[in-house]
């Protein structure tokens, strides 16, 4: 095991259309860190995060997981089952499921039809699901259906099944959107708390959110990376000022 | 979801009923008002057969949400399979009185069983065929459809298109299958004579068994963990994705199961209702059946059943009546079962008031927080 970077994204470049949405990307993730990455509309945040889960395939560039995995060699369900989550922007859970169902279908394990047909709940995956449960404060709602959930409780449930994946990588997008101020200190706590045993990757728009983390920063424009920093570093940059408040 | 006690509901109805109307029938004077008579049990075997058919289109459809508008196809290959058989079965009685090859073949001049006619003489034979059939066919389609991740409107357009190259290939006569035509005339089946009454009982209770068998399966199947990754995938399929499921994996495995047990369907059918003929593959026959299930109740499995039995005892009765308005009222239903019982006939027996509130407060409280969130 050599200790590089968990993730290494090389020079990734994409197009769509003639449009650069990445342009020579290049960032690297350290094991166990939490990072924030911040930047105006169209900066390119999401492309970034499809170009690692294996939504989208770069025109160029490698992105390198753990020692020597090119990810952008290997499909969504492949990429997932290598230890890497993704938590959309928009909260999307099993609507017409338990919320006990949803975390289970995430817990870490076989993904064939075969499996599932003949799968009958063990006491470990028991013992996982009441743990996760806990952690995202949803075990009084274990046996309502997702759909009844409210806005905030859906985005804790959509984390838990994240976690339930057993990641070593969670990619995490805009996590506080439409949430209440309560529930974003909440999930800042949360964040935390799963950042003590795996490595984050947090996009996000709301700045007093990225400032409450109080991780390293990456900001990125125009599909590159434009400041790297603590938050302060980064706020007090002239070209991120710049970029921000406009020319 | 269905419970234990629509499962058992469902199956005393189909089993205890087929029963019922076979006693009727066997045992009550010809004559009397509690007779069944005979054409009422062919009828009756003939709903049961479509009731398969809505089984397998509600797997998919109501638990997958894989819109398919081709699954009259699967049910009428099964049914040539059978009727392959039946042909055969005939022998030396056809109107040619040649032992192997049947009457239509002799009609068009030829004088040789082509080789994809070999083992349809053993009844094993034709069974394997019904299935295997329906199944290879789905296992190739739908794996070039589901890895393309063609879904939705698309998906459901290839289907009818699957259903009409079929109607077209079958119509062919150099195709072997008996052309425009199709196959009739059939004598026995295990050397039981089709025209005997005992025989048309005994095919449709046996029916009533392999559609309990058939349901019985679907809901082990949508009961079992597979089934709620099914759900998953028909509302969330990127999400099952990021997960590590591969959709396409498990669309195709229920694809496959539902074609198959189309298949089975067909080949009941066609021993009850005597012909076969490419008009079975017409793409209007398969949006019957998806119309069926609707109007039963999508994803309920019973609703399927119970749907395909209303549907057909109500399109009997108004083409004997008033024959130029049945697609009309067809139609009408459809629109009538979508606007106001989106939950199909079945919906009416389970009302579930509590969850229906609950769904309206969460939806209230989720604007609000989405209000001061704003």
């Amino acid at each position: 095991m050599t200790e590089g970077p968990l993730l290494y994204l090389d020079r990734v470049s994409v197009s769509f259309d003639g449009f650069r949405a990445l342009n020579e990307l290049s960032l690297a993730l350290e094991p166990g860190e939490m990072r924030a990455v911040i930047g105006p509309n169209g900066s390119g945040k999401t492309t970034m995060m499809d170009v690692i889960t294996g939504k989208t395939k770069p025109d160029a560039g490698r992105v390198v997981f753990g020692d020597d995995t090119d990810l952008t060699r290997l499909d969504e369900p492949a990429i997932a089952r290598l230890g890497v989550g993704r938590k959309f922007q928009r909260p999307t859970v099993f609507e017409p499921l338990s919320v006990r169902d949803n975390v289970l279908l995430a817990l870490n394990g076989d993904r064939s039809p075969r499996f599932a047909l003949w799968a009958r709940e063990t006491p470990d995956e028991r013992a996982r699901l009441e743990e996760i449960l806990l952690t995202i404060r949803l075990g009084a709602e274990r046996d309502r259906r997702a759909a009844d959930l409210s806005h905030g409780q859906k985005q804790w449930l959509e984390i838990g099944m994240l976690l339930a994946q057993e990641p070593r990588l969670l990619l995490v997008d805009e996590p506080v959107a439409g949430m209440t101020d309560a529930e974003t200190v909440a999930t800042a706590d949360l964040l935390r708390e799963i950042n003590r045993t795996r490595s984050v990757m947090v996009v996000e728009h709301d700045m007093a959110f990225v400032r409450a983390l109080a991780v390293k920063v990456t900001v990125l424009h125009e599909g590159g990376v434009l400041a790297e920093g603590s938050i302060d570093d980064v706020q007090n940059d002239h070209r991120v000022i710049e970029v921000y408040l406009g020319r | 979801m269905p419970n234990d006690r629509t499962t058992i509901a469902t199956l005393g109805c189909v089993l205890g009923g087929a029963a019922l109307l076979a006693g009727l029938n066997l045992v009550a004077p010809a004559g009397s008002a509690a007779h069944v008579p005979d054409f009422a049990i062919s009828l009756i075997g003939k709903y049961l057969c479509y009731a398969i058919l809505a089984l397998a289109v509600d797997l998919v459809w109501g638990y997958v949400g894989i819109l398919t508008l081709g699954h009259a196809a699967f049910f009428a290959l099964g049914g040539y399979a059978m009727g392959m058989y039946l042909m055969r079965e005939i022998g030396a009685r056809g109107v040619y009185a040649n032992p192997t090859l049947p009457d239509f073949m002799i009609f068009i001049g030829w004088n040789k069983l082509p080789w994809y006619w070999y083992g349809f003489d053993h009844f094993w034979f034709a069974l394997v065929m019904a299935l295997m059939v329906p199944g290879v066919l789905a296992w190739v389609f739908g794996w070039f459809a589901f890895r393309s991740r063609v879904s939705g409107v698309y998906f459901s357009i290839i289907t009818q298109a699957l259903t009409y190259a079929l109607l077209l290939a079958f119509f062919r006569n150099d195709m072997g299958f008996g052309g425009n035509n199709g196959m009739t005339d059939f004598k026995d089946i295990l050397s039981f004579p089709l025209d005997r009454e005992s025989t048309s009982v005994g095919l449709m209770l046996i029916t009533a068994v392999v559609l309990s068998a058939a349901f019985l399966l679907a809901r082990a199947i949508t009961g079992s963990r597979l089934g709620k990754v099914l759900v998953a995938v028909r509302d969330a399929e990127a999400r099952t994705r990021f997960l590590g499921y591969r959709p396409e994996s498990y669309k195709l495995a229920v694809w496959v199961v539902s074609a198959v047990i189309a298949g089975v369907g067909g080949a009941l059918y066609v021993p009850q209702v005597g012909i076969i003929n490419p008009s079975e593959f017409s793409p209007g026959n398969s949006i019957e059946a998806v119309i069926w299930v609707a109007v039963g109740g999508r994803g309920t499995l019973a609703g399927a059943i119970l749907g395909a039995v209303a549907v057909n005892l109500g399109k009997t009765w108004l083409t004997n009546a008033l024959p130029e308005i049945w697609l009309f009222a067809f139609g009408g239903l459809f629109v009538l079962v979508t606007l106001f019982l989106p939950r199909g006939i079945i919906g009416l027996f389970s009302v579930r008031l509590p969850s229906a509130t609950a769904d309206r407060k969460s939806a209230a409280a989720e604007a609000a927080v989405r209000e001061v969130a704003g």
